[in-house]
């Protein structure tokens, strides 16, 4: 098989949009907010997840998410091999519905958090990180 | 492990009632299982777990933790300390092996 300059040009225009691309949500984030929420809907509002817009390095991203009046925060990665990133239970003697930590990143992608309120409903909210290096190693 | 060292900051006093913040820090690998050797075997994977804080015996916070928790994990929370006491930080490892750390705070 034989390319012609067209060809190659073309191929590389494509190479570069599908790197340019975020890593898409797969289906077992929306698995992991179902077993969270046992199937319940999920609102919006009350929950802030803050973090960097742009990561430079994957291996190390700073988190905190906050959510007044929650009994468990639980944070997905969409994009990362696993989604699952941790759930935050609190305790009676938490002194605010807030943590911080530091996560991995595959790549460009949504985090998502999802808070169970004491009432027993769920609110969730996500914020898009962009990577410039991957860190789950290879 | 026998590098594994917890590291934890808490106020040495506080008031009754107060609500403080802790922050935490262990040195783990956190290996993901993600990651090959040189051979290009899969490194098994060994993580930290869990991550509990409990103060005088009541619990602040109880983390479940994933490989996409980074090396080394940091924790930074709050709690609500009612009386004088011991906070007791504990880590779960992958391995069986479990790291604690007391911290106790004074009323002052």
């Amino acid at each position: 098989m034989t390319f012609t300059r067209r060809d190659t040009l073309v191929m590389g225009l494509g190479a570069t949009v599908a790197a340019m691309l975020p890593l898409p949500a797969t289906a077992s984030t929306e698995d992991a907010i179902a077993a969270f929420t046992g199937g319940a809907s999920v609102g919006t509002g009350g929950i802030t997840l803050t973090a960097p817009e742009i990561a430079e390095n994957g291996n190390t991203v700073p988190i905190s998410v906050s959510a007044p009046g929650a009994t468990a925060i639980m944070v997905l990665a969409a994009g990362n091999p696993n989604p699952d990133v941790g759930t935050f239970n609190f305790g009676p003697l938490a002194g605010s519905h807030e943590a911080s930590t530091r996560i991995r990143l595959a790549g460009t992608q949504d985090v998502i958090a999802v808070a169970k309120l004491a009432d027993g409903s769920f609110v969730q909210t996500s914020a898009e990180i962009k990577v410039t290096i991957g860190g789950c190693g290879g | 492990m026998s590098d594994v060292k917890p590291r934890v900051r808490v106020p040495k006093t506080a008031s009754a009632g107060e609500t403080i913040t802790i922050k935490t820090l262990i040195s783990h690998r956190m290996e993901s299982g993600q990651r090959k050797d040189s051979d290009g075997n899969p490194i098994p994977r060994q993580i930290i777990n869990r991550f509990t804080c409990d103060f005088n015996g009541e619990n602040v916070i109880d983390v479940k933790m994933e490989p996409a928790i980074s090396t080394n994990p940091y924790f930074e929370f709050q709690a609500v300390v009612p009386a004088a006491g011991e906070f007791v930080f504990t880590w779960y490892d992958d391995n069986g092996e479990v790291y604690t750390e007391t911290k106790s705070i004074a009323i002052g």
